[in-house]
């Protein structure tokens, strides 16, 4: 049980790297990118957990509560948001893609010489 | 065998060799639940005396390590360049007889029902953002998080009512400079500080008084900042986006 939530995130991120690799579609390689990306939080969040920790803040809570580290959750919420707006850069590279060579199939796309 | 039958062939012991090494590391962390990050514990205890903010989250976002999240503000910022550049291109060249005549089709919502509670849904969405930033030193919240729900609150614009008042209300002249005063307000009070002799971006308007909305003093301002960035960039991508769907719908008829 102690692990579970470590061996969860190497989990997801092997799965986001085979879904990647064999992918037939820019979209669904798009968003086997996000899959590997989430693997980076859930590991984060749970290095950062401490038994019985509440959340980080301290309205109406006395200061010294044993508390969840604030680091990772941090780096978490920013990299959410800022992947959203990368992977909206991705899927626009690929809606690109298909206007110049009617394709998203990474392996035609290969022989397209635009 | 095909490409893909290949790299999939190569993929899995690649993966296997992979997936040993990084359960060999995880296994190497303290376990579940014990973790002591000494810069955790630190603004945890720190941040409420130091600072006056009760969330400690972001604190530690705007304040204690302000600047990378200046960089990652602008690493969004160049992303949404990207996209824009992209799209809006793309829509100049396909087409000829696309200009300002153009007409939207007409989506229009037409159940008053579905009308009414989207707009309803809106104003509480948009409500509830306004207080997540506002709150965001205080209480689980701010520019980030908020942003992100305002943007979804107007989303329901075109979900609910259609697409012609949707478009008609997100206007890329009004979008694109609130995106470029959020990202430059945060360096401008980072510059602010410059400019007074101190280091950049220190929190110059003082802490401020615990568990009110005038605390953190130059942090609030910082989350105002990012909250305008990150909705006005969300609403341009929705917008781009939404624009490269419909516009070729409307012109099949359909």
């Amino acid at each position: 049980m102690n692990f579970l939530a470590f061996g969860v995130a190497g989990w997801i991120c092997l799965v986001g790297f085979y879904g990647a690799i064999v992918s037939k579609n820019l979209i669904h390689l798009a968003l086997c990118l996000t899959v590997i990306q989430s693997s980076t939080y859930v590991l984060l969040l749970s290095i950062g957990y401490r038994k019985h920790g509440t959340a980080p803040i301290f309205k109406g809570v006395k200061l010294g509560t044993t508390a969840v580290d604030p680091v990772v959750q941090s780096l978490t919420l920013t990299d959410i948001v800022i992947s959203v707006t990368v992977i909206a850069l991705i899927l626009a590279l690929a809606l690109d893609a298909h206007k110049k060579s009617g394709t998203i199939d990474p392996d035609q796309l290969a022989d397209f010489h635009g | 065998m095909t490409r893909r039958g290949i790299r999939a062939a190569v993929a899995v012991p690649t993966l296997g060799v992979l997936g040993v090494v990084l359960f060999w590391g995880l296994s190497g962390l303290p376990p579940f639940g014990n973790y002591h990050g000494i810069y955790g514990f630190l603004i945890n205890h720190r941040a409420l005396p130091q600072r006056h903010t009760t969330n400690a989250v972001t604190a530690t976002v705007f304040d204690y390590r302000g600047f990378d999240t200046m960089g990652e503000e602008f690493i969004l910022f160049a992303a949404v360049t990207g996209v824009v550049l992209l799209l809006r291109k793309g829509s100049e060249e396909s087409d000829e007889a696309e200009s300002e005549d153009q007409e939207p089709p007409e989506d229009d919502v037409r159940s008053d029902a579905l009308r009414l509670f989207g707009m309803l849904a809106l104003a509480a969405g948009a409500l509830v953002a306004l207080w997540l930033i506002a709150y965001g030193l205080v209480t689980p919240g701010g520019g980030f998080q908020g942003g992100v729900a305002l943007a979804s609150a107007f989303g329901l614009l075109y979900l609910t009512v259609g697409y012609r008042p949707w478009t008609r209300r997100t206007k890329e002249a009004a979008l694109d400079p609130l995106e470029g005063v959020g990202a430059s307000g945060y360096v401008v009070i980072g510059l602010a500080a410059l400019i007074s002799g101190l280091p950049f971006l220190t929190n110059l308007l003082g802490p401020g008084k615990p568990g009110t909305l005038w605390s953190g003093g130059s942090l609030s301002f910082i989350n105002w900042a990012v909250a305008m960035e990150v909705a006005a960039a969300n609403l341009i991508l929705y917008k781009e986006f939404l624009e490269e769907y419909i516009v070729p719908l409307a012109r099949r008829g359909g």
